[in-house]
């Protein structure tokens, strides 16, 4: 319901949506996420359930930041898509969304994508001097070396997917 | 200059202003976290959550584990209700599969919710009169935790890390005596959760320790991304199991507590009240459960019974097959949440069609809580921190995964 409001006030955002077992996404441009966001803030969307991020280190741009929002009134949910380069800065919504200030970080932290315009982006899992991002796919499961943690290099699981 | 404490070295160069440890390793910080606080006398000027002390990288290792294998790990998020992290993360492996398990699975996923939501509350509330002082009401609290863990060790063979779940429905069917045990405890209980409120609901000690601290807007609550409880108490009405029930809950007969500051003794009304409706619909659950299959009719999906594999080596082959090599998975990506004692736990699986998932999300209900906590307490006491602590139900397995 909402993707056709989008589609009606804001035409061009979305550049790919899918539905899966009930679950609505779009994926929409790094340039045109802000005014969606400031839509969506407006028609309810006013619960900022997640941010988290994927990794495709295969992709050109490598990252997806992927946003879910709730609206309480109409308890509709919504993915929101955002696909990033790596070292591209994704703008913070800090300003709007107080919840984001942590979500936020965790993400900086486990994946290494920066978020313009947040008042304190530190690591918030890892420590401060953390050599690397865990949760990117080429960072080792077994965290590399385990004295000095330098140069991690070797691809996850032996670079080997199930 | 190591023996020198921060605190002192800090209040050598400022004059005025103290900083103070609470934790890493603290009787009310309920796990591993660590709060630097800046004071003024007793007065918080500032105050800043430091975590990560218990991440053990849930998320990194469940990208190389199977599905199955990914349960055990969720009993370690929130440590105080298992079953209900087993029962959020099987519920969205079953969403991305698209099947629905059969009706007894999901009366006894109910049964055992409750019963856990009834035990975190227990903890929360118990534990956070102990922080404040009041000792004996969490003694006699406490004592049917007890009881519900005994229950968790005669369903599941374990009390805390049950494991109970699994995708497609659950390790095993009810034993014989649970009912009739759990039909012994829910009047104890009753009567226990009647003694506490006698203890704490019109103590002018409790009342003054804990009203007025904590205070925050039901619009604040929304922007901090509050879940469960703590938003309730702020005057939000939003509960899972009505606004988007799973599991059949839309059938049972509940009642949802909002309060109306959202300071820790509306927490507390809202938990103790949760509790009463949690015993409500456990009594409803036991008074329909029908016997019948407790998982899906699939071996795809789901494992041959333990006697069969110990006895049978077809039986133990299937099993290896299923758990080592894994189940068949869609290509796709789901967002499946569940009402969880800390509010809206939510499981975002990305399967690219491989055995493992792509990237496993675990949406901690306490991570967004914690995040206010600095707000909350700026210019309160530092006794009212421990307070505001106690009541946003704050678990750092959850926190940190």
């Amino acid at each position: 319901m909402i993707i056709e409001h989008i589609d009606a006030e804001l035409p061009g955002t979305v550049t790919d949506r899918h539905a899966f077992r009930g679950d609505q996404t779009i994926v929409v441009a790094k340039a045109s996420f802000l005014p969606l966001v400031d839509f969506l803030y407006r028609e309810g969307f006013q619960l900022l359930v997640d941010i988290t991020a994927v990794d495709w280190p295969e992709r050109e741009q490598r990252f997806d930041v992927v946003y879910h929002w709730l609206n309480l009134a109409s308890q509709e949910r919504l993915r929101v898509k955002v696909p990033v380069a790596d070292a591209e800065a994704m703008p913070s919504l800090t300003s709007r969304f107080k919840t984001a200030d942590w979500f936020e970080r965790e993400v900086f932290d486990l994946f290494g994508i920066p978020f313009e315009g947040h008042p304190n982006l530190t690591r918030l899992l890892t420590w401060q001097d953390f050599p690397g991002h865990a949760l990117r796919k080429d960072f080792p499961l077994d965290g590399g070396d385990a004295f000095c943690m330098e140069g991690c290099t070797a691809p996850y699981n032996n670079g080997e997917r199930g | 200059m190591i023996l020198d404490s921060i605190a002192l070295s800090r209040q050598q160069v400022d004059g005025d202003t103290m900083i103070v440890n609470l934790g890493p390793s603290h009787p009310t910080t309920h796990g591993t976290l660590r709060i630097i606080m800046e004071l003024s006398g007793e007065t918080i000027i500032k105050s800043t959550p430091e975590m990560g002390y218990l991440h053990r990288g849930v998320e990194k290792l469940g990208e190389s584990l199977r599905y199955q294998q990914f349960i055990p790990l969720t009993d370690r998020l929130n440590y105080c209700s298992s079953i209900m992290n087993n029962v959020g993360y099987t519920h969205a492996v079953e969403k991305l599969l698209g099947i629905e398990i059969p009706k007894r699975a999901q009366q006894i996923r109910v049964l055992m919710s409750e019963l856990a939501r009834l035990g975190d509350h227990i903890v929360c509330v118990g534990v956070n009169a102990v922080d404040i002082g009041a000792f004996t009401a969490f003694l006699y609290i406490w004592k049917q935790r007890e009881t519900i863990y005994d229950l968790f060790e005669m369903a599941t063979g374990q009390r805390l890390h049950t494991s109970f779940t699994r995708i497609g429905g659950l390790f095993r069917d009810l034993p014989e005596g649970f009912v009739p045990a759990t039909e012994r405890f829910l009047p104890e209980c009753e009567a226990a959760i009647d003694e506490l409120e006698k203890l704490l609901t019109h103590n002018p000690i409790w009342h003054d320790r804990t009203k007025g601290i904590g205070v925050i807007s039901a619009e604040d609550a929304v922007n901090w991304g509050y879940t469960g409880p703590c938003l309730r108490a702020a005057g939000v009405p939003q509960d899972l199991r009505k606004a988007q029930p799973y599991l059949g809950y839309e059938t049972y007969d509940f009642d949802i507590p909002v309060g109306t500051t959202g300071d820790v003794f509306d927490r507390y009304l809202v938990r103790v009240e949760e509790m009463r409706q949690s015993i409500r619909i456990i009594r409803q659950v036991l008074a329909r459960l029908e016997p019948g299959p407790v998982n899906v009719d699939d071996p795809k999906i789901t494992l041959p019974t333990k006697d069969k594999v110990y006895s049978r080596m077809e039986s133990l082959i299937h099993h290896f097959k299923l758990i080592m090599h894994g189940m068949e998975m869609p290509v796709g990506e789901v967002y499946s949440a569940t009402e969880a004692a800390n509010g809206e736990l939510g499981f975002y699986l990305v399967s690219d069609g491989g055995k493992n998932p792509y990237r496993i999300r675990v949406r901690p209900p306490c991570l967004p809580i914690f995040s206010s906590f600095h707000e909350q307490v700026k210019g309160f006491m530092i006794a009212d921190a421990v307070a505001v602590l106690g009541a946003m139900n704050v678990i750092a397995g959850e926190l940190d995964r």
